[in-house]
């Protein structure tokens, strides 16, 4: 499946993957982020049950401290 | 539309900033500065020496509290601009109840839990409601990696995403300066895309 990955194409060889299972594949090890799918807020205990779906638009804002 | 008519627009907004550290001094007096009408400014923490060097207070204002600091440096450049302040620490509840009635709000606190925690809140609890966040603005230099970032209709970032503050990588005005000012900017811009408000109260 092909996704966008903030505004970037990406592909899975699986039809669907968790928010879990993407930010595993990617390595993403940032502690603090903001997730969103097609536009939804996925909350740190839905990371497991969100699925993403060919096609789905995946947002990630990674949060810094400082202000 | 020319200045005048650009700043009357404005003046019928009400923008909620949330923090008055680095982020939130700076992007109020910007606002202020270009005639947002009403700000609602909330922080809990008073003014201490190594705040200066980012924040936008003065050495006579050390010991005072932020929002009553601000108040009065926003009333010195421009003593149109309603500024509205609470001395509390936010959390969820007080956040929607705080800022329900504001057009945009500005994330502005230090720390990456609470930043996450006004996320998740407007976002769920205010749908809607456009978000401008800091994230990442440690050091200095590398001004080609701070980005502004529109998520979508409600959320927008601005920073590098990427430092974080430590000993040998300090907060310093310029990059502090520059994100807030681009979360200004980033307000002005939504708000002049806004239809004026029919009424507004005060």
């Amino acid at each position: 499946m092909k996704i966008l990955l903030n505004n970037r194409e990406e592909e899975f060889a699986s039809d669907t993957i968790s928010v879990r299972e993407l930010l595993e594949l990617k390595k993403f090890s940032f502690r603090m982020r903001i997730i969103k799918i097609n536009g939804v807020l996925i909350l740190k205990d839905k990371y497991d049950s969100a699925i993403i779906h060919d096609g789905d638009n995946v947002q990630m804002i990674y949060l810094m401290s400082g202000g | 539309m020319d200045l005048p008519e650009i700043r009357s627009h404005l003046g019928k907004f009400r923008v909620g900033i949330a923090g008055a550290g680095g982020l939130g001094s700076n992007c109020a007096v910007a606002l202020a500065r270009s005639g947002v009408g009403t700000l609602v400014i909330c922080d809990f923490d008073i003014i201490e020496e190594p705040n200066l060097g980012r924040q936008y207070y003065f050495a006579d204002q050390l010991g005072m509290m932020k929002t009553t600091a601000l108040k009065e440096n926003i009333a010195r450049i421009n003593p149109v601009i309603r500024v509205i302040s609470h001395e509390k620490k936010l959390d969820s509840g007080s956040i929607c109840e705080i800022f329900a009635d504001c057009h945009v709000i500005v994330e502005a606190f230090d720390s990456s839990e609470n930043k996450e925690m006004l996320i998740e809140t407007v976002q769920m609890r205010m749908p809607g409601k456009p978000l401008v966040v800091g994230s990442g603005m440690a050091g200095w230099g590398r001004t080609r990696d701070i980005r502004f970032r529109k998520i979508d209709e409600t959320l927008y970032v601005c920073g590098d995403e990427s430092s974080e503050p430590a000993v040998n990588l300090p907060l310093m005005a310029p990059r502090v300066g520059m994100v807030a000012n681009m979360q200004a900017n980033t307000v002005i811009e939504i708000l002049m895309e806004m239809n004026e408000p029919l009424s507004q109260e005060g």
